[in-house]
Order: C-alpha cells, then structure tokens, then sequence
C-alpha cells in the first residue's frame, strides 16, 4: 500500500533531522535571547514559549492603549480580597504612613521608601484598560511613579533579568522580565481616578502592568527584589499565580 | 460497478489505489495525505479549544457591547447558568470549581498549533490548487436559479449522479469555504484581540471590532457558529455514511457508491 522509495526515505530522513536540530536550535536561541519563560516546563510550555517570545519581539516597545478621560469607567469593579491580616489592619490605622516599599538584590544601593518618598518623585499618570482573566474590565485613570524611576535611583547591576514583587497579602507574589519593569507604563501605583488608590483597588501600593492582564497588578507591594535568575523563587516558576496554574506571563 | 473516481479529487493523489475490499471493486482516491493530518489536527485542537472556552466562560458568563464590562455595568446578556466565581450574580446558590489555570494555558497551547495547522493548510491550498479544485464552486453552480434546483433536489433526497458523488456539492462547498476563510479568520482575530499584548502592537485589532468586550461577544457568537458548523457537519457524514465517511478521512479513500452529503 505505503511505497517507500529510497529517495523519499532519504528525504524523510533529511527533513526530519533538520527538523529536530532546527527546534534545538531554536529552543537555544529563544533561551538566549530570554524568550522562554519560567514555567515553560510542562505541557503547556510549548504554548506559553510560543505566546512569550512572539509577544516580546512583537511588542517589545509598544504601549497598552490609553483612552480619553471621557471613558474612564464611572464604577471599577474591585475584585476579591483576602481578609486583611492584623499588620495590613494596623498600618492601615495609621493611614499606611509606616508603610515601606523596600528595595534589594542586583542594585548598587538597596533602598527603602515610604508612600511619601514615592509621591515626592515626578508622578505620571495613563487611563488604561484593567482587564481580568474572567473576562470584564474597565477604564481607570492610574497615577504612580514608573517602576523604572525607582529601579534608577537603586541602580540596577546589567545582569539583572527579571524584577521579584510581594504583596503584603500572604503567599502573594510575582515577577517581570527587564522589558516590562523598564516600560514606561509600568507603575507602582497610589492614586485612581483623582484619588487615593482605595484599598479594594491595592492601595497604597500596588503594581500596574497594562499590557498584562489583572492579576499580574499585584495589590500591597511592600518589597521588590532584582534578580538574573527565579529559581531561587518559590518553586521557580516564577510567581505564586504560576505554581497554582495560573500562567506567568498574560500578555494573552 | 464502474469507478467513477473524479478527476478532480484523483489529480490529488499520486498513487493509484491498489486495495480492495469484500463488496466494492476498487476505491477511489479521496483526501490527499496534507488534508487528512490537518482535519484531523484540527479535530482535536477545536475539541480542546471549545472545552476550556466552555470553562473560562463560566467564570464570567455575562457578556457586554463596547470597551468595558464588569458585574457592576449592565450586562447584553447573560448565560443563565452558574459561575465558578463568586461574585457574578447568577442566581444559583452554589460555584462551580475554578479550572481557569489549565483551561487558559491548553485554549492558548490548542490555539497556537490549530493556526500553525491552518496556515500549513492554507498555504499548501494554494500552492495545490486544492482550494480552487475542490472547494470553489463552479460559476454555473452558484446562480440563485441552480443554487435554488439544487437545493429542492436536496429536499427531495434526490440521490445524486456517480460524478456529483464524488466530489463536494455546491452548498458544502460554500459552506468549507464560508468556514475556512470567514468563520476560522474571525474566530482567531476576536481571540487575539483580547490579547493585551497584541492589542498593545495592533490597536486596530481591537477598535475595528468595537472594544474590548465586543471582540469577546463575537468571540462568543463566532465560536457558536463553529459548534452549528461541527454539529451539521457530524450529522451529514452519519448521512453519508459514519465509517465510510470518517474512513475515507483517515485512510484517503473510498467506496464510490451511495454518497448523499
């Protein structure tokens, strides 16, 4: 039934081989080139490299869409909370004025700031989209320093790869490779629409990536470490949303 | 019986069918190898595809017109089904469990290697003439007044000449191509639409569509059309015949007898 020539088998052959060493070469390519991300292991790594590394090299400079004040969403949605711990509760009571963002890792001068110290830098703002991973979203005007600013003033080492961020919400954290921390739209985040960012939204501090979806803006940022490598994170897959399944980066 | 293998569809495979089989003389050449790999690809990508969008749906089964949309703001509709989140008002006392995680990651893994299949398809289409000798209908076909004695045919059960037999009548080719290059196109546009990176590089993507939530909404109604498309296309090959349809499908050929659909 099946005629195997000599010559297709040798085709075969060949194509398979350049087939396999293309995708190793490919596969060393995209970990050079940082287009793998930390938890590409699994099933799903094939897809979660295919969505990283095409969206690093599509959008490596461009910026979410930014809308008119006029759309600015009249009631944004705060999704669910934790229950507040005693600390949150306590600082809060105190109207987060001992509240400090610290600093650490690959940085010339670990730093730690306070909600003040941030706002007494250039603040600037962008009306973008929050999106959830559910499927709703809204337009909110966000106000912050951008991320990069404060990564200047702590000098970041050139090995640096990826930026750490915690939450004070326990067993919360997550990360971003050097091209999302150094966005000019990514902002730590304290004031919404005209006000103080609200608690339900994150406030004080929370993270703002617009080119990600929701729950990458992690709420109560307390503590940013720079760093070459997440293996030494949790389980290194690089953000607790990652070891509960949740894909690291939502650029999708 | 005589074989009437058409010559369109025999162009497409080089070898000469050299099987037979107990009551049929010979079997004629169906599907090219190209063609049976991505159907079946395909298949198995769409079933993945439509389960974990059935699951990522239900964490948020309210849909919306426009940019935005949250349980706060008036919903176009809502499905009347419960939700695997807590705070979507959907009447039902209790929450389905969350299975976003893997639901998210196997839509996008099914979605990459369903387009990847696609434009293989697509391409080797064109290069192969495929497209334009087995899918697009004759000029004479597609007239209101033959469109209109074909299908009064169809009602009729008519069975269709050896030559119609083996090859695609006018209404399914309309409808593969109808499927392949609008359905397929559009489903994929919505999806990347609500991609914020993409829509960060392809602002238009969004806007052309008409916001956010409205690339979702056709996401939705686009992918209902495909389930319609899966579901008639299932039913006609029962018609036809399940084993001898799927197996032309899987092996290339066919018993030339008897093939209404």
């Amino acid at each position: 039934m099946i005629h195997l020539s000599r010559r297709k088998l040798l085709i075969s052959g060949l194509a398979a081989t350049a087939g396999t060493s293309g995708l190793a070469v490919a596969a060393r390519l995209a970990q050079k080139y940082g287009l793998v991300p930390p938890d590409a292991g699994g099933i799903y790594g094939l897809g979660e490299t295919l969505t990283y590394a095409s969206q690093r090299l599509l959008t490596r400079h461009s910026l979410a869409r930014e809308f008119p004040r006029s759309r600015i969403s009249p009631r944004p949605f705060p999704n669910e909370l934790a229950p507040l711990t005693e600390e949150f509760k306590r600082l809060q009571a105190g109207h987060f004025a001992d509240w400090r963002l610290s600093v650490d890792g690959l940085v010339a001068e670990p730093a730690s700031f306070s909600i003040a110290d941030l706002k007494s830098y250039p603040s600037r703002s962008h009306i973008t989209e929050l999106a959830c991973e559910e499927g709703w979203s809204y337009i909110a005007e966000w106000v912050g320093v951008p991320l990069s600013q404060v990564l200047n003033l702590v000098g970041v080492h050139p090995q640096a790869k990826y930026v750490v961020y915690t939450s004070m919400e326990p067993d919360t954290w997550d990360s971003i490779d050097m091209s999302d921390a150094l966005h000019p739209q990514t902002f730590l985040c304290y004031g919404m629409n005209g006000n103080e960012l609200p608690v339900v939204h994150g406030g004080p501090l929370r993270i703002r990536l617009p080119r990600q979806l929701g729950y990458k803006s992690v709420k109560f940022i307390t503590h940013l470490t720079v760093t070459d490598s997440l293996k030494r994170f949790g389980k290194g897959l690089g953000s607790a949303a990652a070891e509960g399944g949740y894909a690291w980066y939502v650029g999708i | 019986m005589a074989i009437t293998v058409s010559p369109q569809l025999a162009a497409e495979t080089s070898t000469p069918s050299a099987v037979s089989t107990a009551p049929v003389t010979k079997l004629a050449a169906r599907h090219s190898a190209l063609v049976r790999v991505t159907h079946w690809i395909t298949t198995i990508c769409f079933l993945a595809l439509l389960l974990t969008g059935i699951e990522i749906v239900i964490s948020h089964p309210r849909f919306y017109w426009g940019e935005t949309g949250t349980n706060l703001t008036t919903a176009l509709f809502q499905l009347p089904i419960p939700s695997s989140r807590r705070l979507v008002p959907t009447g039902y006392g209790y929450v389905l469990p969350d299975q976003n995680g893997w639901s998210r990651a196997l839509h996008f893994e099914a979605a990459w290697i369903a387009v990847l299949t696609g434009l293989l398809y697509v391409i080797s289409g064109l290069l192969t003439r495929h497209f334009r000798k087995n899918l697009l209908p004759g000029r004479a076909d597609v007239s209101w007044r033959a469109l209109l004695t074909r299908f009064t045919k169809h009602l009729r059960f008519e069975r269709p000449s050896e030559a119609e037999a083996s090859s695609y009548n006018v209404f399914q080719r309309l409808t593969y191509l109808f499927v392949i290059f609008v359905l397929f196109p559009l489903v994929i546009w919505s999806g990347l639409a609500m991609s914020l990176g993409f829509a960060s590089a392809f602002p238009w993507s969004v806007t052309l569509l008409g916001g956010r939530q409205s690339a979702r909404t056709i996401h939705f109604f686009v992918s209902l059309a495909l389930v319609l498309f899966l579901f008639v296309h299932v039913a006609m090959v029962c018609l036809a015949g399940f084993w001898s349809r799927t197996g032309a499908m899987i092996t290339g050929r066919t018993a030339t007898r008897k093939e209404h659909a």
